[in-house]
């Protein structure tokens, strides 16, 4: 088994308000210096066999078509632990 | 012969009863269709309706999209169906790319329920033919993923092609139901595709086709009134 992580990011040039909210509590809670923040979602994929080219052609099929919409969103595709059992 | 409009059911869906009734008041025949079926019926146009399909958990509309019955829908409009999205169902839309665009949470991050004023821009599609363009308009609004975002491309060709059906009338006080509710891009409220037959916007006319209840008003029957009188003289 192996982990393989999706990260989806709203695209640079769309308004994330959520982000946005995150940022302006920061100096609220003292945390100063933050000049933004963007939200974005990891999946974790934990997957059966071995992560090979054809499996992670999959997942990034898989990511193109659901996990992430490319109308509004970027996605990158790691695998974060070929050796987890 | 009646003509027969199909109103998708999802999980989650919430305004299907609401919109089978603006069909009926309308004049038509409602046709119950579920999720998981491919099969349409042999209805002549389909409504999807809003709430919340499969919970929106990965996004608004992205889990529906795959359902059977949606394969069948994108299929049928992309060869001239009548659909038309309403909120959740607007959704569904732009993520099967039948419209373009997407739909994101609200600028304000609040969820935003009043009544709604609009302008019907577009009175030249299958859904909107009982309107005027320019005519304003009032039904209900209720949504937290309603802030609609293209780029500027897709916007620039949708404005110069009479695509923006609906907008959100912005002049004078928000909290009367005018303004922007949710930052979409050029206060579109709705849009069409090329062909006029898939229509999708965020407001519920479903919810204004009676006057004792909703706005008290009766301005969105005009949608079903629309649809049934291109299907009784196709």
């Amino acid at each position: 088994m192996a982990r393989v992580v999706v990260d989806v990011m709203l695209k640079p040039e769309i308004l994330d308000p959520q982000g946005q909210a995150v940022q302006r509590a920061l100096p609220r809670l003292g945390f100063e210096g933050i000049r933004d923040v963007r939200q974005g979602k990891r999946f974790e994929l934990e997957v059966e066999g071995p992560v090979d080219d054809a499996a992670l052609a999959r997942i990034h099929e898989m990511a193109e078509t659901f996990l992430a919409n490319t109308v509004i969103e970027d996605f990158t595709v790691h695998v974060e632990d070929r050796a987890a059992s | 012969m009646t003509a027969r409009i199909g109103v998708i059911t999802f999980p989650g869906t919430l305004d299907d009863r609401d919109t089978q009734r603006a069909v009926r008041l309308a004049g038509a025949e409602a046709v119950p269709l579920w999720h998981r079926d491919k099969d349409l019926k042999q209805v002549d146009a389909v409504v999807l309706p809003g709430g919340f399909s499969y919970g929106d958990y990965l996004r608004a509309g992205a889990i529906s999209r795959f359902s059977p019955v949606m394969e069948t829908v994108i299929e049928q409009a992309r060869a001239g169906l009548p659909v038309l999205g309403i909120c959740n169902g607007f959704q569904v839309l732009t993520e099967t790319h039948l419209l373009p665009g997407a739909m994101l949470r609200n600028e304000s991050l609040h969820f935003v329920c009043r009544d709604q004023k609009l302008r019907v821009e577009n009175a030249g599609t299958a859904w909107t033919t009982d309107y005027a363009a320019g005519q304003e308009i009032s039904v209900p609004l209720k949504n937290i993923d309603g802030r609609y975002v293209a780029d500027e491309r897709t916007l620039d060709m949708l404005e110069a092609e009479g695509r923006v059906a609906f907008r959100y009338l912005t002049e004078g006080d928000t909290a009367d139901g005018y303004g922007n509710p949710n930052g979409s891009l050029r206060d579109i409220a709705g849009i069409t595709n090329e062909a006029g037959n898939v229509v999708g916007l965020m407001p519920h006319p479903e919810h204004a086709v009676e006057p004792l209840i909703g706005t008290g008003r009766t301005d969105g029957l005009g949608f079903f009134t629309s649809i049934l009188k291109k299907l009784v003289n196709a």
